[in-house]
């Protein structure tokens, strides 16, 4: 498909979205990260039945935690998109980012970008 | 088990507005259980805590350690290297509030901070859920219930029940509260022994509770 997405996104594969923990996420901001997304499956199509529903609710615990410590929980955010969705993939990553552009840089500081 | 929850961050926060460097206690007992403050818990309230203070440009040093219990002196002793080594301006616990206290006892020039509310004792429901079934009154009747509690499970902890407050099961506190002597009844009604809710149970001896004072169990057979 060739699709073109924004350089700035850096890609952490896991073998399912269930995988990723609160800590990941925190640890990515933590670490000067601008924003962090989790790509999961669309819901209801988890190969491991409610890896992305886990997933969700990790997410909106962390934008819960950002928001009480006074950081944008835009931050951080949830996707949900099949694995034959090149197109829509390159969309979000170009969705996100420009949310984040217009978020500013995170005020803890710089290091590694979006993730 | 004892059900704790997370204090609010911001009060946290404001614990250790002027610390620098911290050692941050969590426990492997029961507030790992109620996913209060274990391992992940600890991990997870120092990263927003490095987060906060980091947005604030005045970063804060965290070490993280979590314990086999902090209910038993001899896994308080684990802290004494990090403690000796390390210069920390204050240790926070994640532990119920017997934590927070022992290492208070044990290291008497520490400033010690609770991270936790202890609620109850109690189980989960489900994932996630948990509920209150004991208040540790000290003398357990809920054989005479059903085999379950009035007083820690009625909003009034009444022994002849159930009140005029109970409608369809659930209690007036809350429709998302079940009322217990609904419960009782249908229990008993189940086993058979509805004739035993004629009794009329007498007030309870409450010297066993905290009416009592402080409380103490010793058992002279494993003193040493």
């Amino acid at each position: 498909m060739r699709l073109n997405y924004p350089s700035n996104i850096k890609i952490i594969n896991v073998p399912c979205t269930g995988r990723v923990d609160i800590l990941h996420l925190l640890k990515a901001v933590e670490d000067g990260a601008d924003g962090v997304y989790v790509a999961g499956c669309l819901e209801g199509d988890c190969h491991y039945i409610s890896g992305n529903l886990k997933a969700k609710k990790r997410v909106a615990y962390a934008k819960k935690v950002l928001e009480a410590i006074g950081l944008e929980p835009e931050r951080v955010e949830m996707y949900n998109l099949s694995a034959a969705q090149g197109a829509r993939f390159a969309e979000i990553a170009r969705e996100f980012t420009e949310r984040i552009h217009q978020l500013g840089p995170s005020p803890v500081g710089s290091g590694a970008k979006a993730a | 088990m004892v059900v704790a929850e997370s204090k609010p961050i911001e009060e946290i926060l404001a614990m250790v507005a002027d610390f620098d460097k911290i050692l941050l206690t969590g426990c492997k007992g029961c507030v790992t259980v109620c996913n209060a403050g274990g391992q992940k818990e600890v991990g997870i309230l120092a990263s927003a805590l490095k987060i906060a203070r980091k947005k604030e440009g005045r970063e804060i040093e965290i070490e993280e350690i979590t314990l086999e219990r902090q209910c038993d002196p001899e896994y308080i002793d684990q802290l004494e290297e990090p403690i000796a080594k390390n210069n920390y301006d204050a240790v926070l616990s994640m532990a119920c509030s017997v934590g927070p206290q022992y290492i208070a006892k044990r290291y008497e020039d520490t400033l010690v901070y609770p991270c936790l509310n202890t609620t109850f004792i109690g189980g989960a429901l489900e994932h996630g859920v948990w509920a209150e079934f004991c208040q540790a009154c000290g003398s357990c009747g809920i054989h005479n219930f059903g085999a379950l509690c009035p007083i820690a499970r009625c909003a009034k902890s009444l022994l002849n029940g159930p009140c005029g407050g109970s409608a369809g099961g659930k209690c007036e506190i809350s429709p998302e509260t079940d009322c217990v002597w609904h419960l009782i009844y249908e229990r008993m009604s189940r086993l058979g022994q509805l004739d035993k809710m004629a009794n009329v149970v007498m007030f309870k001896d409450w010297t066993t509770s905290r009416d009592g004072g402080p409380r103490k169990i010793v058992r002279e057979d494993l003193k040493q």
